[in-house]
């Protein structure tokens, strides 16, 4: 299971933060910080598991990360997940962001969080993995911006 | 009011900010007026106002007035409402707040929505954050959305149900008629989600597993979804990386683990995909990788053939010689698993094991030291330790304890040498010493004590060591305890191993007092040192007076332990200083508490202890077998098994009746390791078997039930008596206890009683009530016969007899034939 998908930049801002279990505000801007120290201290050519900090759970979890420009993309996954699929997990992630925003950067991440969350929302729910297909995933997210965009008035 | 301003806007306006405070002071202008727009229960800026919320939330400032907000965009009928208002309600709420309950009308209604991706959303929802509750509630819904035909939703309606079914386990039965169909779609999400949720049941229940096995037949339907996978070439929807599908056929193999855990007939089956598998895949990329490695520990889970599990293991070493980090830590996390069950094979990639110690990269240097503390044995523990010494001066500062105590323990545990391993703990506290665990000293000093001819070579190397630093507080503490208890060996300038070293009183005293004066001793340290200084003012001849001195200071001490100690020390001189000598002798050696873990005393390696049966020697030298051949010789030939009896012991005679006789006598064959009563018999297989039939039960029939005794033997005074009884339990056994009485008026003394039967027989003898007959029927010698009759034939038994009696030594030999049908049919 996953317990935690974080998104942050070179100076630690978070850009997509979503735990899929609880934990107190403070206790998860702590945990968005550690892991970011943690995974800073990495050099680019060590693998790229550490084991988990101390607040996110035991000695279960661990954090897979991988670094892409200016972000980290940090999934947070205990026991029951294989680390390699985890890895290129995150890779189908990205690379159906960047087909959803058309070669996507940090700035599109920046002012579409609400859709990078309704892009998450397609590949990860309940801290399970839900749909690995780009094109399926893509066709879902286009299928319900067009539902949304028949709704009179643009509100956004 | 004008309009509230467009997400957009707010976060172009926070990322001018150059400070934090800056931040701070617009994020609290906006969240006032978001406050008193939602005041206003204003409709169409809602959605706007939670959104910005939402982004506020993210860089860490409160939002929680937005919570009710959310549940009023989910009960509204636009898309776009609900849309955020859900995402509001994933992000804000949980099932902590009594407010997220108000969700289960609307999730209810929006599950039977016509909208698929409105359903999606609920379902979506209601899988991230449903409480018990609302799971019980909803139960029904999610069943009946995991049997539509509409793919989008079935597959979010099977991780919803693993989600209800981990918050609410008694509901998982529910689901269950669900999953019949769920393999033979052909959506590879539905097939991924479903496998997730068969995989959820199989772990949670036993039952669900084994009926899964029999029942549904499932180990055949993945086989047949795996091999579709491998074998249909290319297909651009779901490849990535020129495979198939990846991610469903690692969880494909997942779920293979789990159903032939320990099931030899599932295992059986999925022998051959797992070959293919792991023979076919690509490794070019690390998305092969990925496959393999979950077929590795697939096979090495479940009860795979030998060849496979060689196959796997090579796997796993090719793994370990990748250039990709990511392969090798994985490689070594898994076979860290496997060490315990596939031991040799994994030695045979020791040497690559131990390279990965170099590395570089932090997480593959531990998971290396993990795994090589694993493959340890007597065998390699040379060369291992070297090389974990090595590591263990150039690592991380967060390895060292742990290196320390694996070291030390490996050491107890196969240490070829008292010497060396002396040698290995010195250099793990010198290099080390400030890493290592406070409960490591106590263990290291009763190592030390028990190691006696290295004590002046422990003592010297010890004291040289703190002679320059003495800064690491579990050296000093070990070298103060020593020197205190050896010093006179230290400065007595003999030593066997080494180059002895001349050392003064005053130098040892120098350092002991440098260590109490130190700044960097702490409070436990400087106790260790001023005990050890008491303890020498008995082992030091000249120097008594300066040692009464330094503890007399310690007397006002600001440390109360120290204190303590200083002042009973300073009575010890003045009041009782006669018994100071003895208070303050050579410690004995300490006995091990096992308390933690594998750590015993190096005995040799634990071998079992030596069965006592096998093959022990008659307790009675010589003088039995020559009894015995001459039974042999009188009876004539070969048909008949002597027997050895029992030495008589010095048992007490326990006068009581015969029954409480029997029952003592039984309870000897309990232990037969007990010295006084070795089983008495020279074939090994007899005692387990007799002793067998007669174990702790109330085995005998009632005497007066049973079988009518018999007189064996009566003659010159002498009468022997036999009595019968059948075990219930074994009904080839019998047991025969003799009783001796003598009639004369002397004691008959010496008195020894053998028996032999014939060679389809089995007889175990035991040991005698005593070894006099007193006169004038005074008492009794009571003694059982076991007799193993498996072949149900008439017993016959010659006996002799051998005692003293009036002052000379008379020996006799009869047959008896007189046993009773009952004793042995």
């Amino acid at each position: 299971m996953i317990q935690a998908i974080l998104v942050f930049n070179n100076h630690g801002k978070p850009r997509l933060v979503r735990f899929y279990q609880h934990f107190p505000e403070e206790i998860q801007q702590q945990i968005v910080r550690e892991t970011f120290h943690l995974v800073l201290k990495r050099d680019d050519n060590i693998c790229n598991f550490l084991e988990g900090g101390s607040l996110i759970g035991g000695s279960d979890y661990k954090l897979i990360y991988r670094h892409y420009a200016t972000l980290y993309f940090v999934f947070c996954v205990d026991s029951s997940e294989s680390e390699l699929g985890i890895l290129d997990l995150i890779q189908v992630f990205v690379e159906t962001l960047d087909k959803c925003f058309e070669n996507v950067c940090e700035l599109d991440l920046i002012f579409h969080m609400d859709k990078v969350h309704y892009i998450l929302q397609e590949v990860v729910m309940g801290g399970m993995v839900l749909e690995t297909n780009m094109n399926e995933i893509v066709a879902q997210i286009e299928a319900q911006n067009r539902l949304e965009k028949s709704e009179v008035r643009q509100v956004l | 009011m004008p309009a509230p301003i467009r997400l957009r806007e707010l976060i172009r306006t926070i990322r001018t900010a150059r400070t934090q405070a800056e931040e701070r002071e617009m994020i609290q202008k906006e969240c006032a007026a978001i406050r008193s727009s939602f005041r206003e229960e204003d409709n169409t800026y809602r959605c706007r106002n939670v959104a910005k919320l939402l982004y506020m939330h993210m860089l860490g400032y409160p939002a929680h007035f937005g919570q009710l907000e959310c549940l009023k965009l989910i009960a509204s009928q636009k898309f776009t409402d609900k849309r955020i208002g859900y995402l509001g309600a994933m992000l804000l709420l949980d099932e902590r707040q009594d407010v997220h309950l108000l969700m289960t009308n609307c999730i209810k209604n929006d599950l039977n929505h016509s909208t698929q991706f409105v359903q999606g959303l609920a379902l979506c929802t209601l899988g991230c954050m449903g409480s018990s509750e609302m799971c019980r509630d909803l139960a029904g819904e999610v069943e009946k959305l995991l049997k539509t035909s509409n793919s989008y939703l079935r597959k979010k309606a099977a991780l919803c149900a693993v989600h209800v079914i981990r918050k609410v386990p008694e509901l998982m039965e529910m689901f269950l008629p669900a999953t019949k169909n769920l393999l033979n779609e052909k959506n590879h999400g539905v097939l991924h989600t479903s496998v997730v949720l068969l995989t959820e049941m199989c772990e949670r229940s036993p039952d669900m597993l084994a009926h899964f096995r029999k029942n549904e037949k499932l180990v055949p339907q993945l086989v047949r979804i795996l091999k579709n996978l491998i074998m249909s070439g290319y297909s651009p929807e779901h490849d990535v990386s020129g495979i198939s599908d990846p991610f469903l056929q690692v969880r494909i193999l997942r779920l293979l683990r789990i159903l032939g855990r320990n099931d030899d007939d599932s295992s059986e089956a999925m022998n051959d995909i797992l070959a293919q598998v792991a023979t076919n895949t690509e490794t070019s990329k690390n998305v092969g990788n990925a496959i393999l490695y979950e077929t590795v520990l697939t096979i090495m889970d479940i009860k795979s053939e030998s060849g496979l599990r060689v196959l796997a293991i090579n796997i796993l070493g090719r793994f370990l010689l990748n250039n990709d980090k990511n392969i090798r830590y994985v490689a070594l996390t898994s076979l860290l698993k496997t060490v315990q069950t596939d031991h040799n094979a994994v030695q045979r990639h020791r040497s690559t094991i131990v390279d990965c110690l170099k590395d570089l990269d932090v997480s593959i240097k531990r998971r290396a030291m993990e795994l090589s503390f694993a493959l340890v044995n007597g065998n390699n523990i040379r060369g291992m330790m070297k090389e974990l010494l090595y590591f263990l001066d150039s690592c991380e500062p967060e390895f060292k304890a742990d290196c320390a105590s694996g070291i030390f323990l490996a050491a107890e545990k196969y240490a070829p040498s008292k010497r060396w391993h002396i040698d290995t703990i010195m250099r793990v506290l010198t290099t080390a010493g400030s890493y290592v665990r406070d409960d490591a000293v106590p263990n290291l000093i009763q190592l030390i004590t028990n190691s006696v001819e290295m004590h002046a070579y422990t003592v010297q190397r010890l004291y040289k060591a703190i002679l320059g630093d003495y800064s690491q507080q579990p050296l000093v503490q070990v070298a103060a305890w020593c020197i205190g208890e050896y010093g006179d060996l230290l400065v007595s300038g003999q030593c066997e191993e080494e180059e002895p070293i001349q050392v003064t009183e005053d130098e040892v005293l120098d350092i002991l007092e440098s260590v109490l004066i130190s700044n960097m001793s702490t409070s436990v340290t400087r106790g260790y040192a001023l005990t050890a200084i008491m303890k020498l003012s008995t082992r030091f001849t000249c120097t008594v007076n300066r040692i009464k001195k330094v503890v007399s200071i310690y007397g006002s001490s600001i440390d109360v332990e120290l204190q303590q100690r200083a002042v009973e020390y300073n009575a010890l001189f003045k009041k009782y200083d006669h018994m100071r000598s003895a208070l303050l002798e050579r410690m004995p050696v300490m006995e091990k508490v096992t308390t933690n873990g594998p750590t015993e005393i190096v005995q040799t390696n634990g071998e079992t202890e030596p069965a006592p049966l096998e093959t022990k020697p008659p307790p009675s030298g010589p003088q039995p077998t020559s009894q015995a051949n001459d039974l042999l010789d009188l009876l004539g030939g070969n048909d008949i098994t002597p027997v050895i009896p029992t030495a008589p012991t010095s048992k007490p005679a326990s006068a009581g009746g015969e029954l409480l006789d029997l029952l003592g006598d039984i309870n000897l064959t309990g232990a037969p390791a007990t010295a006084p009563t070795p089983a008495p018999v020279p074939q090994i297989s007899q005692p387990p078997f007799l002793l067998d039939g007669l174990s702790s039960q109330p085995l005998f029939n009632d005497i007066a039930a049973g079988i009518p005794s018999i007189t064996a033997y009566s003659k010159n005074g002498l009468k022997i008596e036999f009595t019968f009884e059948r075990s219930n339990t074994n009904p080839s056994v019998t047991v025969i206890t003799i009783q001796a009485s003598n009639s004369t008026e002397l004691d008959m003394t010496d008195f020894v009683f053998q028996a032999a039967v014939p060679k389809t027989f089995q007889l175990q003898l035991l040991s005698p009530s005593s070894s006099i007959v007193p006169a004038f029927n005074t008492g009794t010698i009571t003694q059982v016969i076991k007799v193993l009759n498996p072949q149900k034939q008439q017993l016959r038994m010659r006996i002799k007899l051998t005692y003293n009696h009036k002052g000379s030594a008379m020996q006799d030999l009869a047959e008896v034939n007189n046993f009773p049908p009952q004793s042995w049919q």
